[in-house]
């Protein structure tokens, strides 16, 4: 209902087009509209829906872009990292053993502050080899330096990707940006997804203007230096800085993109949180389902709420804990294990919001859906219940907990 | 362009001096070589090696020209990015490409022969329009003397060192200038520093090419092959004679032997130069020796009945 209801403000809007498309291809539509100068891909299952269609905008020319079909992610990488320092815009798609590949190339960019955006569609990494959804290969990735944005739905993932531009080209960012979506959950799911007309999504976008450019011969630049402990520090130090400063950035250009299509992008989006006592914290695609658990525990009167993370890094940390101070219990979802860790990655993101602001309440680590097994509705529900024991019971549960295991 | 030696000498140069290059090291002379053809209007991509570190310690840097070094793995990846970004932009009418830009890379032995070995295929066979100077010192020198699959048979290195029953490195070498030529690109050259009108002349010929191009050049390494300082260019002259590093060209597919020594010379005249084959001066090692030589004629057989069968047409 909330969606039909936005989708018709956004028509009034900013006159888009709705359009049945999987989240795939909306990303591959966004691609199209931000025309960027280069792509570089190699295919991956389940993002090569975008690849695919992309290459058929370059062929039939409805983009201008350089297309370039590398023999590998390292080399898609490498050859966006290239570009974007050669003064263009340019971008990429992969997922799972792509992302992996592309591991130290992640570095490469984020440290030469080039604001390449990648378009991700979240895959198990092997082995065993899977090619289902889950969030091994983003979450490995997250102490890469890129700004990283989550989508629930091919919409979310529609808007994401032209956000994500105007937020890693900021002159108060220049970081690169993942944008993500569940693999097969959201890439091969046909939705609505609201269009903008080409020239306002073009308007939105905008130009890229490069700090400098390898092409200018007469002003020659060396980029990638070798740096002594001397000023090492200081490098990465600023790329930090950045990422603190995106915060605020990702929020702003969230706002005028609510403004051009009156659609919320907030870095955290609370569900039933203004009387809640029991919440979870969930990212992706299962955010669609545990709203769904919520709406059916909140007929039944217990006070339930949800807060899904848009942008995981930067981490929300100070709002999270704004959110989720007074709660009785709190239980964090993710889709991604951390072996031998304390807890699991978002688990441990908001356990330090948390503790660090003095919130002190029942914490709970559930883990779902490795390896693309479902989630329904029952489960997050049955998370809710758990939950109520823990509160009640005063004591804390430290262990992580496992959803829709067979064992 | 002419080359004549007295303009040269006065010729702007585009690598300044000051950097952290070993002395007799012949790297930089090979680079000042190829950017003399290149002018300033290059774009240059360095692999990590010696020649990266070495010539941009920040907050320096010897580059005149506008310059990209990342990752050791990728430079064949990086060029292709950078000349697709060129394309965009001249497609799209926000560069004028009267003067187009020449886009050059330059990776030792480790980041062509091996670790960026797949980068430099994908690049090639994609066509982009770079020339790729492999300048090869036959070893990581830059990691501390570690054997590639540019590293003769025989050669003592820290990773294939030498004992009673093994005589340093085991394996041929990876005839890499032949593979390059087997991606049917227009230019693929073998040349060495010491023959600056020869290697020059085919930096000029690269340049031209609308597709790929590549120079496999020796770079003799005074730490590394454990030599005097000063002989680096001796020493080229004595691997052109020897035929350990033949001169020659392939032009459309066309092989063509650049230069033929009146005399070939025995392997040990190269080796003994040395202290990387110092080993195999040893008596007993006789046998090692012969094995070398017989792969390196084995080669130069191979080398002259390809250009041999290059210049005859086919169907005569």
């Amino acid at each position: 209902m909330a969606v039909a209801r936005r989708a018709q403000e956004t028509s009034r809007r900013a006159k888009s087009t709705p359009q049945s498309l999987n989240g795939g291809l909306a990303v591959a539509e966004a691609m199209r509209q931000t025309n960027p100068d280069v792509v570089a891909c190699y295919p991956i299952t389940p993002s090569t829906v975008v690849v695919e269609k992309f290459s058929e905008f370059a062929a039939n020319g409805a983009v201008d872009t350089e297309f370039v079909a590398v023999e590998s992610e390292h080399s898609a990488m490498s050859a966006c990292l290239a570009a974007t320092a050669g003064g263009v815009r340019s971008q990429t798609v992969t997922s799972s053993q792509g992302l992996a590949f592309m591991w130290e190339v992640l570095y490469a960019v984020s440290g030469l502050r080039l604001p390449v955006v990648l378009h991700s569609a979240n895959r198990a990494l092997s082995a065993p080899i899977n090619i289902h959804g889950d969030h091994s290969d983003t979450m490995g990735s997250r102490d890469c330096g890129w700004i990283q944005l989550y989508a629930e739905n091919p919409q979310e993932a529609y808007d994401n990707a032209l956000m994500a531009v105007r937020i890693a080209e900021h002159p108060d960012v220049l970081l690169p940006v993942i944008e993500s979506q569940d693999g097969f959950t959201v890439t091969h799911s046909v939705e609505r997804v609201d269009v903008l007309p080409d020239d306002a999504a073009h308007r939105f976008v905008g130009q890229y203007a490069p700090r400098s450019s390898l092409l200018n011969t007469k002003d020659p630049v060396t980029v990638g230096a070798l740096v002594s402990p001397q000023y090492g520090f200081e490098v990465k130090l600023a790329g930090v800085e950045a990422m603190d400063r995106a915060g605020a950035v990702i929020t702003a250009v969230g706002a005028e993109f609510e403004a051009l299509t009156g659609r919320s992008a907030n870095v955290l989006e609370p569900y039933m949180m203004e009387d809640a006592e029991l919440a979870i914290v969930i990212i992706g695609s299962v955010a669609g389902t545990a709203r769904v658990a919520v709406d059916s525990l909140r007929a039944e009167g217990v006070k339930a709420g949800l807060v899904k993370i848009r942008s995981y890094r930067p981490f929300p940390a100070a709002e999270m804990a704004e959110m989720l101070s007074g709660m009785r219990a709190v239980a964090v979802l993710d889709r991604a294990m951390s072996p031998g860790a304390a807890s699991s990655p978002i688990h441990s993101d908001v356990c330090v919001a948390l503790f660090s602001r003095s919130v002190s309440l029942p914490l709970v680590n559930y883990v779902y859906g490795i390896g693309g097994r479902d989630t329904y509705p029952n489960q997050i529900i049955n998370v809710f219940k758990d939950l109520e024991q823990v509160a009640d019971s005063g004591l804390p549960a430290p262990e992580i907990r496992y959803v829709g295991t067979s064992s | 362009m002419r080359l004549n030696l007295r303009e040269l000498s006065q010729a702007p140069e585009l690598l300044e001096p000051g950097h952290n290059l070993c002395p007799g090291c012949v790297e930089s002379v090979a680079v000042r070589q190829v950017l003399h053809v290149a002018g300033p209007n290059t774009v240059v991509v360095s692999a990590t090696g010696c020649l990266s570190v070495s010539t941009t310690p920040y907050p320096y840097t010897s580059w005149k020209n506008p310059w990209i070094h990342s990752l050791f793995a990728n430079a064949g990846a990086t060029v292709s990015g950078l000349e697709a970004a060129y394309r965009s932009l001249v497609k799209t009418g926000r560069l004028d490409d009267s003067e187009p830009i020449n886009f050059i890379v330059f990776g030792g032995d480790g980041g062509t022969y091996d670790i960026g070995f797949q980068s430099l295929s994908g690049a090639l066979e994609r066509g982009h329009r770079f020339l790729y100077v492999c300048i090869n010192n036959e070893a990581y020198m830059n990691t501390g003397i570690q054997r590639s699959s540019a590293t003769l048979p025989g050669t003592w290195t820290t990773t294939s060192p030498f004992s009673d029953t093994v005589p340093g490195k085991l394996q041929p070498r990876k005839d890499m200038t032949a593979i390059v030529a087997a991606h049917g690109v227009p230019y693929v050259a073998q040349t060495s520093p010491h023959l600056w009108k020869d290697l020059m002349r085919k930096v000029e010929t690269a340049l031209a090419c609308d597709g790929p191009s590549f120079i496999n050049l020796l770079a003799p390494c005074p730490r590394g092959w454990r030599t005097e300082a000063e002989i680096g260019i001796r020493l080229g002259a004595l691997a052109v004679e020897t035929c350990v590093w033949p001169i020659y060209e392939v032009v459309d597919g066309v092989w063509k032997l650049n230069s033929k020594p009146r005399e070939k010379k025995p392997i040990t005249e190269w080796l003994k130069l040395q202290g990387r084959f110092s080993h195999l001066m040893r008596p007993g090692r006789e046998a090692d020796i012969e094995h070398i030589q017989k792969q390196i004629d084995h080669s130069w057989e191979s080398l002259l009945a390809r250009c041999e069968a290059s210049q005859t047409p086919v169907g005569v």
